[in-house]
């Protein structure tokens, strides 16, 4: 089944393209949305995402739901692209080489267990 | 405007009940709290009831009904949810009701039945609070979510696991003497250090516990109370609610609850009180680190400088102003939608003299209760006050 908005803005994230939602004032958001979440401007446009952000906290899940059991223990972070902020699951380093501040491209992936798209952030080389 | 007042108060013991259902929980609380009231029947105008996860874990949606039976009554009943905030929004809006002049008297009270689901089953039950689309699709648990706040927290703040097992040490240590709690065990903050990681920074004693369990108050009126000369000595002085963006992601604050700032400053305002005016308090530890977010939500501590009270002595039972002296959803037990009017029921039975740990504030007068939802995307705020 798909999710109309969502589903659009994750394939374009796989395709290097991602982008976000912003409002005149500059305040970012993600689809589906048909106003700003911060002062409720409907004059939203497809703004392109950065390509690099930069992890402001994470955490590695040991207790995952079922949707996430043969992925577990994993890294799930947020990280800041500007005005906008993503929650993805980090892959291709290391728990022990993850930390606060580290830059991060946002990619989609394969979650193991349920064969579904996942988003995922992927170390930058500095 | 009518004053509210507590008629009755009743909890089952919290734990696991795999196998007893949700509406028999409820009837027990329900029940205690209705022979404590001494009221009759037919008086009941309406019966509020919060519950988070019926459909999942009992295929039972449109629970209102089926408790309000269920508890002996036959009148409107409606649910709430709102996380592990259902019960308290459900209380607030039995408060509302009464000042409005729309009740007289009113069942408030949650219930949830956790334990018939499996340890995965839970997780994801627990999950459905934070945002699907952002949140859970990006493997975000419950602890999860508060284990991103501890970090930012960590991060922002200082302190450390250390300053959080304090947390947990002084929570187990009040619910030793309560009855109703799920964990009557003593722990030490090396066993808090050592435990389990579920979620990194938070550890298995970080965590409330899988609990089923229910809880129910008996509001009346005023003049309800006063024309048929009720013993209901505690009154409803203060309600607050504030709200959040549902994704940590879309938040201002990572470190920090504004949705609890706003329902304390709102409560504090309705029962022109200050935080320095607040005797005993029960908070909402679903985490220890949610336990630091809400003191500092609540005005007790500026942020950054909650972490440390439990390990300094100032929330513990021989402190200035204890907190969670219930165990707290740590070791008391965590039946989300059950929880927000179960803190009612403590702080009532702590003001009225008859909690088992009463003699930890004798003295007592005005007590706060702060129940969040989710990642306190939503948050209520109750202040209950001794009539004089
Ligand atoms: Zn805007």
């Amino acid at each position: 089944m798909a999710d109309a908005g969502y589903d659009d803005w994750v394939a374009a994230i796989a395709d290097g393209e991602g982008y976000y939602l912003a409002c005149p004032d500059g305040h970012g958001s993600l689809p589906p949305r048909r106003s700003c979440p911060h002062c409720a401007s409907d004059e939203l446009t497809e703004e392109p995402l950065a390509e690099t952000g930069e992890i402001v906290t994470f955490t590695e899940v040991h207790v995952p739901a079922p949707s996430f059991a043969d992925e577990a223990p994993y890294v799930t972070a947020i990280a800041s692209f500007g005005s906008v902020r993503l929650t993805g699951v980090v892959r291709d380093v290391p728990r022990s080489d993850v930390e606060l501040g580290m830059a991060v491209t946002p990619d989609v992936d394969v979650n193991a267990t349920t064969g579904e798209q996942v988003l995922v952030f992927r170390p930058v080389d500095e | 405007m009518n004053d509210v007042r507590i008629a009755g108060v009743g909890l089952t013991k919290f734990g696991r009940y795999p196998e007893r259902t949700g509406r028999d929980l409820f009837a027990e609380a329900a029940l205690a709290a209705r022979d404590e009231a001494g009221i009759s029947r037919g008086d009941y105008d309406e019966v509020h009831y919060g519950n988070f996860m019926g459909e999942l874990a009992e295929g039972q949606g449109h629970q209102g009904p089926v408790v309000a039976e269920a508890a002996g009554l036959d009148c409107p009943a409606t649910r709430y949810e709102s996380a592990c905030a259902s019960a308290g929004v459900a209380f607030r809006q039995a408060v509302q009701t009464i000042r409005g002049g729309g009740a007289d008297v009113v069942l408030v009270g949650g219930m949830e039945r956790m334990n018939n689901l499996g340890t995965s089953e839970v997780t994801r039950s627990l999950a459905i609070a934070a945002d699907e689309l952002f949140e859970v699709r990006a493997g975000v648990t419950f602890p999860g979510a508060y284990a991103l706040m501890a970090r930012a927290y960590f991060d922002e703040f200082g302190g450390d696991n250390e300053d959080l097992a304090h947390i947990a040490v002084k929570n187990h240590a009040n619910a030793m003497t309560n009855e109703y709690a799920q964990f009557h065990r003593e722990i030490t903050v090396e066993d808090a250090l050592e435990s389990p990681v579920v979620a990194d920074p938070l550890t298995l004693y970080d965590a409330c516990p899988i609990t089923d369990g229910a809880s129910a108050v008996v509001l009346v009126s005023g003049d309800y109370a006063d024309e048929n000369g009720l013993d209901a000595p505690v009154r409803v002085a203060g309600s607050g609610q504030g709200g959040d963006k549902a994704a940590l992601q879309d938040r201002e604050y990572l470190a920090q609850t504004p949705a609890a700032t706003k329902a304390a400053e709102m409560a504090y305002a309705d029962a022109a009180i200050t935080p320095d005016d607040v005797d005993v308090a029960e908070v909402h530890d679903c985490f220890t680190i949610a336990e630091v977010l809400a003191l500092e939500s609540l005005g007790f501590y500026e942020p950054g400088e909650g972490i440390g009270a439990a390990a300094r002595g100032e929330t513990t039972r021989d402190g200035d102003r204890p907190v969670n002296l219930s165990g707290g959803l740590k070791a008391k037990g965590h039946p989300v939608g059950a929880t927000g009017t179960a803190q009612v029921v403590e702080m009532t039975k702590l003001l009225r003299g008859d909690h088992a740990n009463s003699d930890a504030v004798p003295d007592a007068r005005v007590g706060v209760t702060h129940n969040a939802g989710g990642t306190v995307a939503s948050a209520v705020v109750h202040v209950l006050e001794v009539m004089n």
